[in-house]
């Protein structure tokens, strides 16, 4: 293709994703994904993860930690 | 938690009024996630506990000093990770805060098992085997509670560094500048660190969503 193999665009997806590729590397990732449709596969698979960390909300406070928490903040001057 | 917080401006007025309703809304809010994060720097959820109480008790006293130059929230976590460090050492952890920068093996090895390629003797060097195949969405609530149980147990066996950037990048939604003021570290070390962390949770759930897949280069390398 244009001197970019499979090999080199995964290791580029995430510099790809953040915009952080100078502009000749960037086109150069954009043609190979319109070209190749197992890196196309594998960015989708990238931003898949990317989403599903975004569901992973933290499990909220129990309630004696929570309670715990505010007793000391209370105690401390303002 | 469901209560929408106010924006950044209001908020820090608030705090810094003394509003007691405030405080209580942003504590609510953010201390799960800060919980979190203080548990991939120190060794057991009692001491992720004291960070975080650590951390409030600092905001607090250091509230009037917040000038707004990054986001109240940013501000806030980069305490928590600094009194986080600070309890890493006396617990002598062996994460080496001094050097963030990745080991030569996370700038350098590859992030996909090179047998998923076609090697320098065949017909397409360096392009894929066979293609990775697109996964299910996740549109029932049984997978999805699935999909995170794998995604909560893969993060902790990640490095503490991977780990860290990949939770507050992906899971927290932080921006790549704010991840390197939060841990003070540089734009290229953060995105090595998210790289590999982020290709490692991918290679996972490949194995749980298409099991024969991640199994089959093995089979190909001896042939």
């Amino acid at each position: 293709m244009n001197g970019l193999d499979c090999q080199d665009v995964v290791e580029l997806v995430t510099s790809y994703l953040d915009d952080a590729l100078d502009a000749q590397q960037a086109r150069r990732v954009r043609e190979h994904l319109a070209e190749c449709d197992g890196c196309a596969a594998y960015l989708d698979q990238a931003r898949a993860t990317i989403a599903a960390l975004s569901r992973l909300d933290p499990d909220p406070l129990d309630a004696t930690t929570r309670a715990k928490l505010f007793a000391a903040l209370r105690e401390t001057p303002r | 938690m469901g209560e929408t917080l106010p924006v950044d401006a209001e908020l820090v007025e608030l705090l810094q009024a003394r509003d007691d309703a405030a405080f209580t809304l942003v504590v609510d809010a953010w201390s799960p996630g800060m919980l979190r994060l203080a548990r991939s720097f120190v060794s057991t959820d009692e001491s992720a506990r004291e960070v975080l109480q650590d951390t409030w008790i600092a905001v607090i006293a250091e509230l009037h000093s917040f000038q707004g130059r990054s986001a109240l929230r940013t501000w806030v976590y980069r305490i928590l990770v600094n009194a986080a460090k600070r309890r890493a050492q006396q617990e002598s952890r062996s994460v080496p805060w001094s050097s963030w920068a990745p080991v030569p093996a996370e700038r350098d090895e590859p992030t996909v098992d090179p047998a998923r390629f076609q090697g320098p003797t065949e017909d397409y060097p360096g392009h894929w085997r066979e293609f990775p195949r697109a996964w299910p969405s996740p549109e029932s609530e049984a997978l999805a509670a699935e999909v995170r149980a794998v995604l909560t147990r893969a993060l902790e066996h990640l490095p503490a560094r991977q780990r860290m950037v990949v939770t507050l990048r992906d899971i927290e939604g932080y921006r790549s500048d704010e991840v390197c003021e939060i841990l003070a570290i540089s734009a290229a070390n953060q995105r090595v660190l998210l790289h590999r962390a982020r290709a490692a949770l991918r290679g996972i759930l490949e194995a749980f969503f298409t099991p024969d897949e991640a199994e089959r280069p093995a089979k190909e390398v001896s042939r």
